[in-house]
């Protein structure tokens, strides 16, 4: 049985970049950057990954949306496609996107291929969550997600490699940069899903320890490290994540939060997608300790997706007890760390060189850089 | 250059030569026996089996089987094996002759100790040799691979801190450039691994180590030259980082072939240390072995040593094994190691003597130097780390301008040098040069052998420029043409039993 490729192509994602913007999530900057003389750069990049996909003989089934949303692209790369859905050329937008991601997946794809951004690519998990595999070819200004590979070559490779041989799937982070913060000098980010995404084990950038990891597996292990050290009567404070997730289910622990912070205590959960203040009051006069991993693409650990773990948290906590954990080929993704506390005293104390924890009694020591 | 080369494929059916319990036919024999001889031999009841499903096969049969698989084999007799780390260098005759004279071949270990006082002189006579390489004091025989060698020190390790009662000791460094058995070795010995980077000359990263070390670093991992061909040349600091906070500094041998007569892992600082007779002494190396991975230790780690010790007994001037050792660690391997392959060392070592192991090292590093030279410009090929200085009896290139160029990686590359009639290097180790290609000539190869690997090297580039799709279905010219290896990794038939019940 052949299988199905869906492709999404966002004509509008990148635009923004080459003329100064910080992305074109609405239609006044899109406006904006179409007079600054913007031009298209996620058609040209989807079109370099299906000759990238073309390249490696796979015959599939390509099912796409009409236009500059992925058919003119298949022509262009010279495959042919099935076109589902309805737009109105030059008008598209992020409704055309999640409709586009919910059709496909009725059609049963086994990969979504999506051109786009941050934007984009939250805009389908949004529609659809992970019930299909997802993979972004990086066309957006802001690429903060840990679902895109690196370059639109790398995602038509992978692409191919998944649907011929299988590959495992990770869950990667999808993160979105508010863009007016963004645009006046403020980063904030908020971790807005996870997509189920398509990674080769063996081709990470990573130490032979975690070369043949399978990104679970490797978290399991983690997990099971963490809780070995795990002492009782100290309140843990688990940043978002899947790997803090693993964590938690190694403790036997099944709701805790993907995207918030969760306390732990004594093996259980002691309360659920907590705010600043509640940490704070929750470890007053206690002993605490917290688990934080890379979210994104960047490999903020600390500013990015958890700023609910504020400096104030941090201090009081100690940076002795701070635990990174991190899998190897999370770390092959963003192999240097960072620090955005918005305390800037604070953030030096964790430059340098840190442990991570990356499997079972293993660790790793890794750069954390401004 | 044409690939001109055709390796024999012996195959009917389009099946490959058949295993030896698909050939044959009931009644063959390859032998004949007195006529009376299953009654006179008296054979216990409860010994004698009914059915015995062993091949039956005429000698003629065996013989041509056998046969037939040598000609789809490659070897170092065949040609080049630039195994990167590996250290294929060619097995001198004489040493496996020597090691089948009955005198070797034919004692048993438990034969009385004055009965196999030859045997025993060898092998005290060895472990000073290499102690002598290495610059150590004392060195066991018993591990019987590299990574067998490896775990001794890590128990060596831990046997040295639990005596200094010191309990905290739960970390060993290892280098994200090392072996993967490192970490392995260490992790089976119940300690933490903690993996510091490279810096950006290839080196171990000095920041990253200073930080890493603590009053609960055991150990240090570290090879030397390290996997890079590159020669750890602060390794003095090293040592004192690690010496600084207690810890000990353990030298992984695979690299020997380097250094040998020119430095020595004892002077440098290393505490305990590791041979791979395989590689260095140039014992015959198939993976499975036999191999042996001798450990060395300095003064003060030498009461830990596995039992038992070849001694000399000045007074009767007679060799002995040495069980009286209240702090080993206790037995490592059954008997005192693999014996035929140490004969096969202790000949190498004395055909060469101490000039000619030097020369080796001079000659490995010449060659790998050589084809660095000879190859660095090649557009398609490029060095990741330091190509500044020389590298030492390896060299590691990155595939990956001509990916870029072409989409043919270090694996396809590889794989086409097979096609010209050479083993191919290693390739995507180490892990931190992308599209790695681990090359180690070692010094048994000639100037016009190293020649034709370079030269090939070249074309292929040009073939993956203007045929990439010659080189995605290479080899072709092999007795087996591209494995599948996610289907070999998904279902690994390993034995006789597992391919009977997998066809049944």
């Amino acid at each position: 049985m052949r299988k199905k490729l869906g492709l999404i192509v966002n004509p509008i994602a990148g635009m923004g970049g080459r003329v100064g913007l910080k992305g074109t999530d609405g239609p006044d900057t899109l406006a904006k950057a179409l007079k600054l003389g913007a031009k298209p750069v996620s058609p040209a990049r989807a079109v370099e990954a299906l000759r990238a996909i073309k390249r490696s003989g796979l015959k599939f089934d390509l099912v796409t949306y009409p236009h500059e949303m992925g058919k003119d692209e298949a022509r262009e790369a010279g495959l042919k496609a099935r076109v589902i859905g309805e737009i109105v050329s030059g008008r598209t937008s992020a409704e055309d996107t999640k409709r586009a991601a919910r059709e496909m997946l009725a059609e049963g794809v086994d990969l979504l291929l999506i051109a786009g951004g941050d934007g984009t690519m939250a805009d389908v998990i949004e529609a659809i969550g992970m019930r299909a595999p997802v993979l972004g070819i990086p066309c957006g200004v802001k690429l903060h997600s840990a679902a895109f590979a690196n370059t639109p070559e790398a995602a038509g490779d992978v692409a191919a490699r998944f649907l011929r041989d299988g590959l495992p799937l990770r869950e990667a982070e999808v993160m979105d940069i508010d863009e007016e913060a963004y645009r006046e000098g403020r980063l904030s980010a908020k971790l807005k899903g996870h997509a189920r995404v398509p990674y080769e084990p063996t081709m990470v950038q990573a130490t032979k320890e975690g070369s043949a990891g399978f990104e679970l597996a490797d978290q399991k292990a983690i997990a099971r490290w963490v809780l070995e050290l795990m002492e009782r009567g100290r309140i843990y404070v688990l940043g978002p994540g899947t790997t803090t997730r693993a964590v938690a289910e190694e403790l036997g622990i099944r709701d805790s939060t993907l995207l918030g912070v969760d306390l732990v205590l004594d093996h259980k959960l002691l309360a659920r997608d907590v705010n600043e203040r509640q940490i704070l009051e929750a470890i007053e006069g206690k002993p605490a300790a917290i688990i934080v991993s890379p979210i994104g693409r960047q490999g903020f650990i600390f500013g990015r997706g958890n700023q609910q773990i504020s400096p104030g948290v941090i201090r009081k906590v100690g940076k002795e007890n701070v635990l990174v954990v991190a899998t190897p080929h999370k770390l092959g993704l963003t192999p240097i760390l960072k620090v955005d506390t918005g305390d800037a005293v604070l953030d030096d104390k964790f430059r340098g060189y840190i442990r991570v924890m990356t499997g079972y009694r293993q660790m790793r020591m890794v750069m954390v850089s401004q | 250059m044409m690939a001109n080369y055709r390796q024999a494929r012996w195959a009917g059916d389009a099946l490959l030569e058949p295993l030896i319990f698909e050939l044959g036919k009931p009644g063959r024999v390859g032998y004949t026996l007195p006529p009376k001889l299953h009654e006179q031999l008296r054979i216990p009841k409860n010994l004698l089996r009914e059915k015995l499903e062993i091949p039956e096969l005429s000698e003629v049969e065996v013989v041509r089987h056998y046969t037939r698989l040598s000609q789809m084999n490659y070897g170092v007799d065949s040609g080049i094996y630039p195994l990167g780390s590996c250290t294929m260098k060619y097995n001198p005759k004489v040493c496996e002759e020597l090691a089948s004279l009955e005198e070797a071949a034919y004692i048993h270990p438990y034969q009385i100790e004055d009965t196999a006082q030859g045997a025993l002189e060898l092998m005290y006579r060895l472990e000073r040799c290499l102690a002598e390489v290495a610059g150590v004091d004392r060195v066991c025989l018993h591990p019987s691979a590299g990574a067998h060698g490896e775990f001794v020190a890590m128990l060596l390790t831990r046997a040295y801190h639990k005596f200094k009662g010191d309990g905290n000791r739960t970390q060993v460094i290892v280098p994200d450039s090392a072996h993967g058995t490192n970490p392995a070795s260490a992790s089976m010995a119940g300690y933490e691994v903690v993996t510091v980077p490279s810096d950006a000359r290839g080196r171990v990263d000095l920041k990253a180590l200073e930080t890493a070390v603590s009053e609960r670093t055991a150990a240090l991992m570290l090879t030397n030259p390290n996997t890079l061909g590159l020669f750890e040349d602060e390794i003095l600091k090293i040592a004192e980082i690690v010496h600084g906070v207690g810890g000990l500094l353990f030298y992984d041998g695979a690299n020997l072939n380097g250094i040998l007569g020119k430095a020595r892992p004892g002077d440098m600082g290393f505490d305990i240390v590791h041979f791979n007779i395989h590689k260095t002494f140039a014992t015959p190396h198939g993976g499975g072995g036999p191999g042996a991975g001798p450990v060395g230790v300095k003064g003060k780690l030498e009461k830990f040593l596995p039992v038992p010790v070849v001694e000399f007994d000045e007074k009767r001037k007679r060799y002995y094994l040495d069980y009286d050792r209240p702090h080993s660690i206790g037995k490592v391997k059954a008997f005192y190691g693999n014996f035929g392959v140490l004969v096969k060392a202790y000949a190498y070592i004395l055909l060469m003597g101490a000039e000619g192991l030097a020369e080796v090292s001079e000659a490995a590093v010449l060659n790998a130097n050589y084809i660095m030279r000879k190859l660095s410009g090649t557009k398609g090929y490029e060095l990741k780390f330091d190509s500044s200085g020389p590298c030492k009896h390896e060299v590691v290139f990155s595939v990956e301008p001509l990916k870029r160029e072409t989409g043919i990686g270090a694996k396809d590359v590889a794989k086409r040098l097979l096609d010209y009639g050479m083993h191919a290097p290693t390739y995507y180790f180490p892990p931190i040069v992308p599209e790695a290609l681990m090359i180690e000539p070692t010094e048994s190869e000639p100037r016009e052998e190293l020649d034709r690997f370079v030269g090939a090297l070249k074309v292929i580039a040009d073939e993956a420029r203007r045929s990439p799709d010659k080189l995605r279905s290479a080899p072709t010219a092999t007795a087996v043409g591209r494995l599948d290896e996610v289907k070999a990794s998904r279902e690994p038939i390993l034995r006789w039993k597992m391919y009977h019940k997998h066809r049944a």
